[in-house]
């Protein structure tokens, strides 16, 4: 069964700036280069732009960036929250707005200099927590020192070892393989810079059970997704990634970072709830699946999603993985342009323009035969996904 | 009742989590529980989940548990703690789970292994729970 919203929009432009440690310009700098960048890719200009979909805690307000690049009028402006859960969120505002007639072309945008700025690795600004229902989550947690997305994942991650005898080299298998996407990527920052399984293990721990090499990186740097309808983008210069499913979703319990307290934490039931949405409005299924762009904040996450997206069974992503199912010329070729971890971290932003780039077989690592695929946005927060189709 | 730097994050109150935060400054480590239906939950909330209710009560654990889970930290480091710091996620024998630290040494914890709370305070007087290993059961 196909809903309406099915193949009603597509992604027709991409754009970034280049991904680095220190951009040397302002966060507003990096969404306008970002969404000229896009608007170029896809043969539209400033003036066609009536619609603008980012995340809450984007810095460069839609004002702001409409009135430096001269966009006429904006009649559509959306966010979502929860950081890197929702990425693919704000692609999916975009194809309704679309879809449904209210905006006709969409700019989603993420900007920031998330490395020489305000790092997320660092933990919350000391005292500077709002006392709010928002920020409840980190007074169960903070006090006790769990203050960092790597330290709150590894409490997840070592109760996954613990339930299905997992090892941190299952863990390390998908850095491996991310790396050696990203050594074959131009624009990544590891760049000609792979790893091998022992110098995984050799980094140093960040949090055990995560280790430096299970963290994505991270990044100065702009991305930007230009969306329209499927009928006008017939028309553009690109070949269109049509949206054939989007779904956002919140579980049961579902707190920030820390769904500590439901009965099997080593499982995200808000990514299955995603899922099923996107298999009912699509009529795919994890076998129509033939590359994936999975969130790689930390790498246990990547196990996690093959799971629950149901391209394998509860504690078997170990197995998928050894035998080479992420690979190439595997069933499931995974993070081709080398995931957070090896290309940048854009708050997921840079997979969709991956997912966008492998439906019109432009990836740097392009796999044969591409015609659906899925980008997945954060897992642990509320999160968010697309199936891009030909 | 150890005590600790008062560098470390402070915990901070919401109005449908202040009697939690009673019960700790006292020494007594609280459930919510559903006044209809009888279901704990942790971390409070308003309202039960399973029936929805607004009234509530609360029980006090009796502070023994299992670890559930565990972090062993080691960078950052944040002022006021030591590494590498080991974080617990403490499942109560009651049946909800917290989040607390622990004396235990990244080389004697382990999943499976019996706890009982005790107390720490910072310098500013700001009281949390942790945990001991269980001896009477033998722990690990």
């Amino acid at each position: 069964m196909s809903a309406p919203f099915s193949r009603a929009a597509a992604i027709v432009g991409i754009g970034a700036t280049e991904f680095s440690k220190q951009s040397g310009r302002s966060e507003l700098s990096l969404a306008v280069e970002s969404t000229l960048a896009a608007l170029d890719d896809a043969g539209l200009s400033v003036h066609d732009v009536d619609g603008t979909s980012t995340f809450t805690m984007e810095t460069n307000p839609e004002n702001m960036l409409a009135r430096a690049l001269g966009i006429d009028e904006l009649v559509f402006f959306s966010r979502v929250g929860f950081g890197g859960g929702g990425g693919c969120g704000s692609v999916m505002h975009a194809a309704m707005a679309v879809a449904s007639g209210l905006a006709d072309v969409v700019v989603c945008y993420r900007a920031f200099n998330e490395r020489s700025g305000r790092r997320f690795g660092q933990g919350p600004p000391p005292d500077k927590v709002a006392v709010t229902t928002e920020n409840e989550y980190r007074s169960w947690v903070n006090p006790h020192g769990l203050l960092t997305p790597a330290q709150q994942t590894a409490m997840v991650a070592q109760r996954y070892l613990h339930d299905y005898g997992a090892t941190t080299e299952d863990f390390g298998r998908v850095s491996v393989l991310s790396r050696k996407h990203a050594a074959n990527n131009p624009n990544a920052w590891f760049y000609g810079q792979p790893i091998t399984l022992e110098e995984h293990q050799a980094s140093r721990w960040i949090a055990e059970p995560l280790r430096l090499l299970d963290c994505c990186q991270e990044t100065d740097g702009g991305q930007a997704i230009v969306v329209t309808t499927l009928d006008r983008a017939r028309d553009l210069r690109q070949t269109p990634a049509v949206i054939s499913a989007a779904a956002q979703g919140i579980g049961p319990d579902q707190h920030t970072m820390v769904s500590y307290y439901r009965e099997d934490i080593a499982h995200f039931p808000e990514v299955s709830a995603v899922a099923r949405r996107m298999w009912e409005q699509s009529g795919l299924g994890p076998k129509d699946i033939d590359a994936a762009v999975l969130y790689d904040h930390f790498t246990p996450y990547v196990l996690t999603q093959l799971e629950d997206f149901g391209f394998c069974g509860r504690g078997e992503a170990a197995g998928y993985i050894a035998e080479g199912n992420l690979e190439l010329d595997g069933t499931l070729p995974t993070n081709t342009h080398g995931g957070q971890l090896g290309e940048g971290y854009l708050h997921g932003m840079n997979g969709i323009a991956e997912g966008v780039r492998l439906i019109r077989g432009t990836s740097p690592n392009q796999p044969a035969g591409v015609e659906n695929v899925l980008v997945t946005s954060g897992a642990g927060v509320p999160t968010s996904a697309l199936v891009l189709s030909t | 009742m150890m005590t600790v730097s008062g560098r470390r994050p402070k915990p901070f109150i919401l109005e449908y989590t202040r009697f939690w935060w009673d019960g700790v400054a006292e020494g007594r480590l609280l459930i919510q529980r559903c006044a209809d239906c009888g279901t704990l939950r942790h971390p409070p909330a308003p309202s039960c989940a399973a029936c929805q209710s607004l009234r509530w009560d609360a029980i006090e654990s009796a502070g023994i548990g299992t670890v559930y889970s565990f972090v062993v930290s080691h960078h950052p480091e944040a002022p006021g703690f030591e590494y590498p710091l080991v974080v617990l996620l403490v499942e109560l024998d009651e049946g909800i789970r917290l989040v607390a630290g622990t004396d235990l040494r990244r080389d004697e914890v382990a999943i499976g292994d019996r706890v009982r709370v005790d107390w720490l305070r910072d310098e500013d007087g700001a009281q949390l729970p942790y945990f001991r290993r269980l001896e009477e059961e033998g722990g690990r």
